[in-house]
């Protein structure tokens, strides 16, 4: 049983078709990492799982929502997925503290005190319990990123998605992020990352997907990272170690 | 030629009540006004075609005639309708009327600078549109616009003596009628724009201090406004 499926999604903007006829399925407690060059399509796929781009055709099922389906209560999708961005979004007008209790308190509706001991306990989780006091700009972009993945497992979803998080940032902050994945990846939760990231992507995934120009083009173990069948594989990892 | 001010300053009760009105009409009609202006920007940037349409024409009508016009068609606009309000009534609703207009294309303005990330978060954590405009984007806009918004409030305080036209009994009505009976217009009116200066003045700070309460970052880590 799988907790997100893709099956045949295909998505255009205007004239240019992104997705061609995308399938794939993670089970849960999987980590899946989505690999491709830019263009590929992935981040659009990881996008269409949390319903911020709407599919043309093809079925998206996650955590048994229906997430093409017109009728499908938004909220109760966002409850069960939790997305990082690249560019962190955190909200700069709020304290670490009140970006994270922010979700907790209005949408679930959870006590202030309450709220205030689930964004202590999930910024611990992230080594950042010492910055819940300060704003977004005081951190520095790795400790932002942390701050943002804070703020999503506090919702306590079923599905984490997280959207080339360090791409943004230089080595030794990709570092400290990367290590907080790693640990979240250990704790049993369900993750699909689109990762530039190989030797990342090869310790923590359980299944690397790579797409090319619209398609699954190869999935498998990390062992595809090793040894691909493709040559496009193939390629796509030599520029990316080079 | 020599400024007399004596039989002027000894109408200085006719002042203070003409400066009260004054200032309460600036203060219900910056509330009004922000209010109102907030949800016509919400309602011009809405995907409700019709919504969007009703505040644009609203918007734009009034931003294209005069104010002083706009008083008079409350004024006439009302009492042909058969309802009967007090001057100080239709110059508030005509004031609100105005300022609503200006005050919405400066929230649009607000709204439009927020960075498409920042909704997309507020959304994806679950995040109704209306908790999205009030929890993430209202205050990070009204930040970014607030001199424009604190100058247009200004606007309105001293676009308030056009009032007197319909005999709201503001300060500019009190010094028409001061001078009428003084014969010393010059005079009269240097007053009355000293103490236009002075309330100027005076919501400039009063908005200054609003600003330290309303945006703790700024306090914070000491940027300006």
């Amino acid at each position: 049983m799988s907790i997100v499926m893709l099956k045949d999604v295909k998505k255009s903007f205007d004239k240019l078709q992104v997705l061609k006829g995308v399938s794939f399925s993670v089970a849960p407690g999987e980590v899946m990492a989505l690999i491709g060059a830019s263009g590929s399509g992935k981040s659009t796929a990881l996008r269409c799982i949390d319903r911020l781009e709407l599919i043309d055709s093809g079925e998206i099922v996650v955590c048994g929502h229906r997430v093409n389906d017109p009728q499908l209560d938004l909220r109760k999708l966002r409850l069960d997925v939790g997305i990082v961005f690249q560019s962190y979004n955190l909200f700069p007008h709020l304290t670490i503290e009140e970006n994270i209790t922010l979700a907790p308190r209005s949408v679930k509706k959870i006590s202030r005190a309450q709220a205030r001991e689930i964004a202590l306990a999930s910024l611990a989780k992230v080594g950042l319990s010492e910055k819940a006091q300060n704003y977004p700009e005081q951190l520095s972009g790795g400790q932002q990123q942390r701050a943002a993945i804070a703020r999503s497992l506090a919702m306590e979803p079923k599905v984490m998605l997280f959207d080339e998080v360090t791409s943004a940032l230089d080595p030794k902050l990709t570092g400290e992020v990367l290590k907080v994945i790693e640990a979240l990846a250990a704790s049993g939760i369900t993750m699909i990352m689109v990762t530039h990231e190989m030797n990342f992507a090869r310790r923590i995934a359980d299944k690397v997907i790579f797409m090319h120009q619209g398609y699954v083009h190869e999935s498998g173990s990390t062992d595809i990272l090793t040894s691909p069948r493709t040559s496009e594989l193939r390629e796509f990892i030599g520029d990316e170690l080079h | 030629m020599i400024l007399d001010f004596t039989a002027i300053l000894a109408r200085w009760q006719m002042l203070l009540d003409g400066l009260t009105l004054t200032i309460q009409l600036a203060l219900v009609t910056t509330i009004t006004g922000f209010i109102i202006g907030t949800l016509c920007a919400v309602a011009r940037r809405s995907h409700v075609v019709i919504a969007a349409r009703a505040a644009t024409i609203y918007v734009e009508s009034i931003r294209n005639t005069p104010f002083l016009v706009q008083i008079f068609i409350v004024y006439f606009g009302l009492s042909s309708l058969g309802f009967s309000f007090s001057p100080v009534a239709v110059a508030i609703i005509a004031l609100t009327i105005n300022v609503s207009a200006y005050t919405a294309e400066i929230m649009r303005a607000g709204f439009d600078s927020i960075h498409p990330g920042q909704w997309e978060a507020g959304e994806c954590l679950g995040l109704s549109r209306v908790q999205n405009y009030w929890h993430v984007a209202l205050r990070p806009a009204i930040e970014r616009v607030y001199s424009s918004l604190t100058s247009q409030f200004i606007l309105l305080m001293l676009a308030s003596s056009m009032t007197s036209q319909i005999s709201a009994e503001e300060l500019t009505a009190a010094a028409n009628f001061i001078q009428s009976e003084t014969y010393r217009p010059f005079e009269t009116y240097i007053i009355v724009a000293l103490i236009y200066l002075a309330i100027s003045l005076l919501m400039r700070l009063v908005f200054w201090g609003i600003a330290l309460l309303a945006f703790p970052r700024r306090r914070r880590l000491g940027t300006n406004l």
